[in-house]
């Protein structure tokens, strides 16, 4: 896996996060929690995990939506799909 | 997803029947169908009824209860339909069984509660997480009038049917805020393979009952659930239309 196709993948996830949660990318970082802030809510959650499905083109198993509690368990969930960062 | 395009509607219990039936007008309305079924020489043949009747047909023999081949179905799904998505999932599929509460064994109950309730429950899950992808789409399932009624010697097939009462109701309030309807239509006496079984007699009972003194037929159920999956029914969600002819009156 090159170095750049890593970058965009981290690029494409900071950005599926950001339009689904409806923040600036600058709000998206490893440690962003859900239920930390307002805009990551149980609903945002779920168009969330269908953004990132649309731009990753995965679908996600029920336990890992359920594990996925912040930005970087959502990288550690992506890698066992074949997304790498 | 393309507002202009043809409606993508998956129809389970497909081959025979209401399914069969929901089939046939969706085609005959220009949807593009993904008909499921477990008898694949019978689905291959409503493939072939609906393709004559102009709609883009495919077809996937399986078994609902089957979650892992489900769960494939829909990964497949997720990368044939891509920014086309899931217009309508229409579950007719299910199971009817007639026994008193003392003569119902416990395993026939988890077959019936695994199909009726389950498999219901896991093709929601799936089917909404693809409409969630354009907020968009509709979920229309099979309850019963027994659902309401109850209906003595049909108490866990009765059981199951007001599960799936509940379940359109939740998730019409679950599922609204991001644009997927969900409804329900309540069939009374149908007459199909689920009930071929009636004797004469009982037939004659129950139409005394029905108000409009006949039996309906998987026609009049298909042209109900065609109506809920048109564009006409955009604003009804939580909904469960009772097609029984006067039944539950």
């Amino acid at each position: 896996m090159s170095n750049e196709l890593i970058q965009t993948n981290s690029a494409k996830l900071t950005v599926a996060f950001a339009t689904a949660l409806v923040v600036a990318d600058t709000q998206i970082h490893d440690d962003l929690a859900y239920n930390s802030i307002k805009e990551w809510d149980s609903t945002a959650h779920m168009l969330l995990i269908a953004e990132l499905e649309n731009v990753f083109n995965v679908m996600l198993d029920t336990d890992d939506i359920i594990d996925m509690s912040s930005v970087a368990k959502a990288k550690e969930i992506l890698s066992k799909y074949g997304v790498q960062f | 997803m393309n507002a202009t395009a043809a409606p993508v509607s998956l129809i389970t219990g497909a081959s025979r029947g209401i399914g069969r039936a929901v089939a046939l007008h969706l085609a005959k309305a220009g949807h593009e169908l993904i008909l499921v079924a477990r008898d694949l020489t019978a689905l291959e043949q409503v493939q072939a009824d609906c393709q004559a009747l102009g709609a883009l047909v495919s077809i996937h023999a399986m078994d609902l209860t089957d979650r892992d081949a489900v769960t494939a179905l829909f990964r497949h799904l997720h990368t044939k339909l891509q920014d086309k998505g899931l217009s309508h999932l229409v579950h007719c599929a299910g199971q009817m069984q007639d026994s008193l509460l003392a003569m119902t064994r416990l395993a026939d109950m988890d077959k019936l509660l695994a199909l009726n309730v389950g498999a219901t429950v896991q093709l929601c899950q799936l089917a909404s997480k693809l409409m969630l992808r354009h907020k968009a789409g509709h979920l229309l399932l099979l309850s019963s009038k027994v659902a309401e009624a109850g209906s003595a010697g049909q108490a866990v097939y009765a059981a199951t049917k007001g599960a799936v009462s509940a379940l359109v109701k939740s998730l019409a309030k679950e599922l609204g805020p991001n644009g997927i309807r969900v409804n329900a239509v309540a069939p009374g006496f149908i007459e199909t393979d689920l009930t071929a079984h009636y004797s004469e007699e009982k037939k004659q009972q129950l139409t005394a009952q029905i108000s409009l003194r006949r039996l309906g037929q998987a026609d009049e159920v298909a042209a109900v659930i065609q109506f809920l999956c048109s564009n006409d029914a955009r604003y009804i969600t939580g909904h469960i239309l009772a097609v029984d002819g006067g039944f539950s009156l």
